[in-house]
């Protein structure tokens, strides 16, 4: 039992929620000595995110990710946590509450942070087993359970945010799943009937059932749930059936002490109850007649709660606007405000683009903006929220307001760079592809001046797009500009190229399932259109057949792209550029000094020190490349790949060795990475890097595969792009040893080897897959990890030669000759 | 076709059929054209071509070759080895050089035009 200190007042919190903890840090902040703190939880976890409840039912996090406070958090700061034994009774009179197990504790201040309940409508069949709720760790255990143990289809009541969330989650899980909602369109109370359609009909893509207009009559089933009947008298069958279609506030211990109470607990601008010694926070809360499921404003609560009872009298609760997004990977929606014009004073714009699928309304109201619905492309939704929040005068933008923010402040005066959306009101002289300079004009002007229609014919035609694809998304804005319903945007899987219909993973699966070993075989089996290919399609089925067979496909020299075929990078004038590997960044004087020579020797121009911890001897001409590379590999230097795509380096810093705060010795755990990778062909170029501790000055988490050395391990994280998309990378775990990492990262590097596209770096890789799906086979399945780390470790045994050596002792001599006839 | 070149004025050997591999190229030295690429298709025709992609002058030699065709190495320009211009919709051409293969090896006219 917790010893009180005299001078403290005590402090019970009964919830050991968000609203409730979130009071206490802040509380903690504002006045770390002024209580003594015990915290009732009648859940038996600590403290988590019940908001990333999805992304766990999503397979996206796992539990331990979304704990918010540990108990060791509530034991340094000398909070007494009390879990499993809920509070039952509150006695205003003794000012003390009384739990399950009889426990009867004082209080000098109460906070109620009780929550919600799931709103339970009178279905019969209710409760059954086979039946949940979407509320806690409990029901997502049971969801989870029921699709690994078999369940096979699932019924969710319920088209709001939650239930749509547990829809996708449970598909996510491999269920097929139906959603009953008793409205005409989804999300009504956050979305327009539009935005709620086109939503019901991305996920209706995604193989989700939906029965609108659906009112649920009767859970089915004796034993175990079977199935749902709706009032219409169908009948859909299930193994799992899921209850998700509001909650309501949990007011039951208030009432019954005999607090005010509405349909919440009722308080005031302090968020005091009418007991002064009492204040509630949260979703159990009704303030101004108002209900809360939302964070932001639970937040805002919390924030003047603790202040209050720091002391602070005049913190004062205004409920904020209030925004909307779901959780659901690669479906974009956003509202705030209201969702339409009230009267004919409101006035409301939007804008459609059917074929992007993207929706957008703003209803305005004395020139500013009180309701946002967006849809398919939310990148404006912050700048939106923030003129609706601040009641900024739209006047002087409001011609291209709807446009979103690039145009919009280009139009008010301002320039803003933020082309997404914003393509239809750029001028014909705005630059659209950096790569190839093509402007918007060209763009359009070639469109209607040839008459395409292809994302494929605009390519070929202007080179739009079709270098580093990062402006694909405003060229096909351009074709739905220009062609409005006529432009189809393509569906389906994507084929290679034009010589096939087929797309990447047909393709691969194709290799594998038909035993298919040479270029041509595949090209027959698979029907190519032209029998030579392109070089688009060849060097990818180069790669996919390299990975299919290793030590037993030929690598085909003539299908690879010059730089793979040279081993050097070629530049503008068609000299090449030489790097030789650096292992984890480390060098000598004696590889300098030869370095120094070559550059001498061969009178190479330029001598640049590369983002990647080496050195580029740049403008070497195409016949000086084998007598260089002898030279770097008389020093003992060999390829850096930095051609490939393929391992290129791996950055590392100087760790414990050296620094004073690091915490493991990164530069040699990169260097063992590199030489269990190096030589390993991929996709597309891969990049690791190791730092030494947190402060992470090797920039391991924008790189393919990085490593954060701990005091206790190493973190592991994938997928990172420093790139054209700057992408920070995603954990996947943490592990011990250096040869678990090791392991983790041949595992992780197969499986991107074996299931990414040609040309698909690792993070749209995992984008594409989803962080669940590579955990899944690289971290949960210790088996699979194994086998895929031994299918790398194999690979490199035919790949590990360097092929300077074997060009500088002769090979493929002709290459890089050039002939001089006797003219 | 008439009789052997072989020895005929501006004609010059350059190197043997095999020296090529299949779907790939060499680059010739001359004096009125620079840098030639010649190229032996998958069916084993030889075509020469200068080695100077009309758009921003990339080595042809050094592109991927598929049917009767080469992709530059530098912008993706499809040169036609048959008539020496880009593919539509891009617009440029290509000097191609005569070129024969006489009793296996491969002979050049670098002065002449086809």
């Amino acid at each position: 039992m917790t010893m009180f200190s005299p001078q403290r007042q005590h402090l019970v919190v009964i919830g050991n929620g968000m609203a409730g903890m979130r009071t206490v840090e802040t509380l903690l902040r504002l006045a770390p000595h002024r209580y003594d703190i015990t915290v009732f939880g009648a859940e038996p976890h600590p403290n988590y995110d019940r908001i990333a409840l999805s992304s766990v039912l999503a397979g996206e996090k796992s539990l331990e990710e979304i704990v918010i406070n540990s108990r060791e958090w509530y034991a340094e700061n000398g909070i007494h946590l009390i879990v499993g034994n809920p509070v039952m009774a509150i006695d205003r009179a003794a000012r003390s509450v009384t739990s399950a197990a009889g426990l009867t504790m004082p209080y000098d201040r109460l906070l109620i942070a009780t929550g919600s309940k799931p709103l339970a409508p009178p279905i019969p069949g209710l409760g059954l087993p086979g039946t949940c709720a979407f509320r806690d760790i409990a029901d997502v255990e049971t969801m989870i359970a029921a699709a690994r143990t078999g369940g096979r289809r699932a019924v969710v009541i319920g088209g709001g945010l939650l239930g749509l969330e547990a829809a996708w989650g449970l598909k996510r899980q491999g269920m097929s799943v139906a959603l009953v909602h008793l409205m005409p369109t989804l999300l009504e109370r956050q979305l327009d009937a539009t935005a709620g359609t086109l939503l019901q009909r991305d996920l209706d893509r995604r193989g989700i059932a939906f029965f609108t207009n659906g009112q649920t009559e009767e859970i089915l089933g004796t034993e175990r749930a079977e199935g749902v009947r709706l009032a219409d008298g169908r009948e859909i069958p299930a193994d799992l059936v899921v209850v998700a279609i509001g909650i309501r506030p949990n007011i039951d211990l208030a009432r019954a002490a005999g607090l005010e109470v509405n349909r919440g607990i009722v308080v005031d601008d302090g968020l005091r109850t009418e007991d002064p010694d009492i204040h509630a926070v949260g979703e159990c809360v009704e303030h101004r007649g108002q209900l809360f499921g939302l964070v932001a404003p639970i937040w805002e609560q919390a924030k003047v709660c603790a202040a209050r009872l720091a002391g602070d009298e005049s913190a004062t609760y205004v409920t904020p606007p209030l925004s909307t997004r779901l959780k659901i990977t690669g479906v974009d929606v956003f509202s705030a405000g209201v969702l339409a014009a009230a009267d004919e004073a409101d006035e409301e714009i939007t804008f459609q683009d059917v074929a992007r699928g993207v929706y957008r309304k703003l209803v305005l109201r004395d020139s500013r903006v009180v309701g946002v619905v967006m849809y398919g492309d939310v990148a404006d939704a912050g700048w939106y929220f923030q003129l609706l929040r601040e009641g900024t005068d739209i006047a002087p933008m409001r011609d291209t307001l709807i446009l979103g923010r690039a145009v919009a402040s280009v139009a008010a005066g301002a320039a803003e760079p933020d082309p997404a959306a914003a393509v239809a009101a750029l001028p014909d002289t705005a630059e659209i592809c950096g790569c190839n300079g093509v402007c918007k004009g060209a763009i359009t002007g070639a469109i209607a001046a040839h008459k395409l229609t292809t994302l494929e014919a605009v390519r070929a035609h202007t080179k739009a797009s079709a270098s580093c694809g990062s402006c694909t998304g405003q060229v096909e804005g351009l074709l739905a500009l220009v062609l409005g319903g006529d432009y189809a945007a393509p569906t389906g899987e994507k084929p290679m190229c034009r010589c096939t219909p087929h797309g990447h993973d047909h393709v691969r699966r194709e290799i594998l399932a038909q035993g298919l070993k040479t270029i041509p075989a595949v090209m027959q089996a698979l029907g190519w259109t032209r029998p030579e290919g392109c070089a688009s399609c060849r060097p990818a089925l180069n790669y996919y057949l390299l990975c299919a067979w290793p030590g037993e496909y030929e690598d085909d020299a003539r299908s690879r792209f010059v730089n793979e075929r040279m081993h050097a990078n070629i530049q503008k004038d068609g000299t090449y550029s030489v790097v030789p590997r650096m292992w984890g960044g480390l060098t000598s004087a004696k590889e300098l000094r030869a370095i120094a020579e070559v550059v001498e020797k061969y009178e190479i121009p330029t001598v640049k020190v590369t983002g990647g911890q080496r050195i580029d001897l740049l403008g070497v001409r195409r016949e000086q490349l084998p007598a260089v590379w002898r030279d770097l590999n008389a020093a003992g230097m060999v390829s850096g790949h930095a051609y490939g795509k393929a391992l290129r380096t791996v950055k590392t810093c100087v760790g414990s060795e050296w620094c004073r705060f690091g915490t493991q010795d990164s530069t040699a755990m990169g260097v063992a990475l590199e030489k269990m990778t190096w030589g390993s062909w991929h996709p597309h170029k891969v990049k690791l890097a190791v730092s030494g501790c947190p402060r992470n000055c090797a920039e391991a988490t924008i790189k393919d595969f990085g490593v954060v050395a701990v005091d206790s391990g190493w973190e592991l994280h994938v997928g990172g792009n420093g790139g054209i998309h700057l992408r920070g990378t995603d954990l996947l775990c943490k592990v011990s040893t250096p040869e678990e990492v090791l392991e983790y990262c041949g595992a992780f590097l197969q499986l991107y080897r074996e299931e990414a596209h040609y040309l698909e770096r690792t993070a749209p890789y995992v984008e594409r897959v989803g962080m669940a799906h590579v955990r899944a086979r690289v971290v949960e399945d210790a088996e699979n990890r194994r086998a895929l780390h031994e299918r790398f470790l194999h690979a490199q045994r035919f790949a590990q030669r360097d092929p300077w050596a074997e060009r500088a002792a002769g090979a493929d001599a002709g290459a890089f000759a050039t002939l001089v006839p006797a003219e | 076709m008439d009789g052997s070149i072989m020895g005929k004025p501006g004609w010059i050997e350059i190197c043997g059929l095999e020296d090529i591999p299949r779907q790939g190229a060499r680059v010739v030295a001359t004096a009125a054209h620079g840098d030639v690429a010649v190229f032996r298709t998958l069916d084993d025709i030889i075509f020469a071509v200068e080695d100077r992609c009309p758009h921003k002058g990339g080595p042809l030699s050094q592109g991927i070759v598929h049917g009767h065709a080469v992709t530059c190495p530098l912008h993706n320009w499809i040169i036609d080895l048959d008539s020496g211009e880009a593919a539509a919709p891009d617009r440029g051409c290509v000097r191609r050089i005569p070129v024969r293969v006489e009793g296996g090896r491969v002979l050049f006219a670098p002065g002449a035009r086809v």
